[in-house]
């Protein structure tokens, strides 16, 4: 039986601990408000990117541009995406657990494998492997776009320099507050997209070709890096906001756990304390008894 | 008068969707005007100022790289940023391009002449800024 100081002392630590749980709670629901609100003003910017990405590359053939080029795929380049924080329950876990299979894969399969960390805690797990060619760390919190665009054109660079022949991107996509998904993307060599085709056959049926202005040569190598700045910074955002919702979930966990836990322990405490009285008390009663004779 | 659909759309969300009368941008070869019923056109679009006129009344906004769409009665821009004549900060601006200008000046050795395109762009965001608030009376 444990001293009744010894569960008092337990009581307080865990009630401590669900204080700090319930606080992280509501500070990552009051961030997932401004994650989602940043999530859904870009939408419109993307959907309409995609639109007029689509009704432009479907005039062309793809093999003109170097971003839009298949080859013989040796190499591999991921570009994975988490948080920079932990605390999150499984949320960050899920997502190295997908890029470390797609690596054994590729790797089973003799293509060799470089890594594109992006939030401290992918960096950390895949530095180990030495496989790492660019890190980028504390740049979530803020979601901005000239961040993403680094990225992009750095892993455009190194695509078109035929360091790596195939680019994937690995992330966490939001689907609602309580789901989030690891999802794995092919980056480049850049496909036209379905949704963007389909956007295409309605202008296509429209009145006649578009006037372009450059050349549509020209108008795709500024959108090509472009798609790739908004398909970086979504993944960026949809991360920031899974991040935020995961954590929600997982501190909402750890506060129940925690007054699961004190309400246990109250009743041992008030066992104990019930059975030292009994204790007490029994020997007041002997005690009288013995004196009565 | 016909009017023609604007939409202007940046990464942070929607800054203008409404029909005016005409619009005019700084389009790949210099500033183009587009009214209602326009025919297919796609243009990229460089930093400067975009003007267009609703009911005799002209609006001005800045705006930074990015391209432009007219298709269905509609013209659509995709930009990285844009601001309203009325929400820029003239004082800002100057600022900017005096230490855009001075840093051209000044750079001369390799590692400051990598610096030289993003300075370049600064200062035209900052040309752009003072040009249309200065057009957009207080």
């Amino acid at each position: 039986m444990p001293s009744l100081k010894d569960v008092k002392t337990q009581i307080t630590g865990v009630k401590k601990t669900s204080q700090i749980t319930k606080a992280m709670n509501m500070v990552s629901a009051a961030k997932l408000r401004g994650a989602q609100q940043k999530m859904e003003d870009f939408r419109p910017y993307a959907g309409k990117f995609n639109e007029a990405l689509g009704s432009i590359s479907s005039n062309m053939k793809s093999n003109e541009f170097p971003l839009m080029q298949a080859r013989d795929v040796n190499t591999i380049e991921i570009i994975i995406v988490t948080s920079d924080r932990g605390l999150c329950g499984s949320f960050n876990a899920n997502i190295i657990k997908m890029a470390e299979k797609l690596m054994n894969k590729y790797e089973a399969e003799g293509k060799k494998v470089s890594f594109v960390c992006i939030g401290k805690k992918s960096i950390r797990y895949f530095k180990k492997t030495g496989k790492v060619r660019k890190a980028y760390a504390d740049i979530m919190g803020t979601f901005q776009m000239f961040n993403a665009r680094e990225i992009a054109q750095d892993v455009a660079a190194n695509f078109i320099a035929g360091e790596a022949d195939e680019v994937q991107l690995v992330f966490g996509s939001f689907v609602s507050v309580a789901r989030q998904v690891p999802t794995t993307i092919p980056f480049l060599p850049v496909q036209p997209i379905a949704a963007a085709e389909e956007a295409a056959g309605q202008s296509a049926g429209q009145q006649g070709a578009y006037t372009y202005e450059p050349s549509p040569e020209e108008i795709m190598n500024v959108l090509l890096p472009l798609y790739m700045n908004v398909m970086v910074y979504n993944s960026m955002l949809e991360v920031g906001a899974s991040e935020q919702a995961a954590r929600m979930t997982a501190m909402d966990n750890a506060t129940n756990a925690c007054n699961d836990i004190v309400a246990n322990l109250t009743m041992i405490y008030n066992k104990a304390r019930q059975a030292a009285i009994t204790g007490d008390l029994m020997d007041i009663v002997g005690g009288a008894e013995a004196l009565k004779g | 008068m016909a009017t023609i659909h604007l939409e202007v759309v940046t990464p942070s969300g929607p800054v203008v969707n409404e029909d005016v009368d005409i619009v005019s941008a700084p389009g790949y070869g210099g500033d183009f005007g587009v009214l209602a019923n326009h025919s297919l056109f796609l243009s990229t679009i460089k930093i400067g100022g975009l003007v267009y006129k609703q009911a005799g009344t002209e609006k001005h906004l800045m705006v930074s790289g990015g391209f432009c769409e007219v298709s269905n009665n509609k013209i659509t821009f995709l930009v990285e940023s844009a601001e309203s004549g009325f929400d820029i900060d003239a004082e800002r601006a100057l600022r900017a391009k005096e230490r855009a200008e001075k840093r051209l000046a000044e750079a001369k050795t390799q590692q400051e002449k990598i610096n030289i395109t993003r300075a370049e762009a600064a200062l035209q965001r900052a040309l752009a800024r003072l040009k249309v608030a200065e057009k957009s009376p207080r």
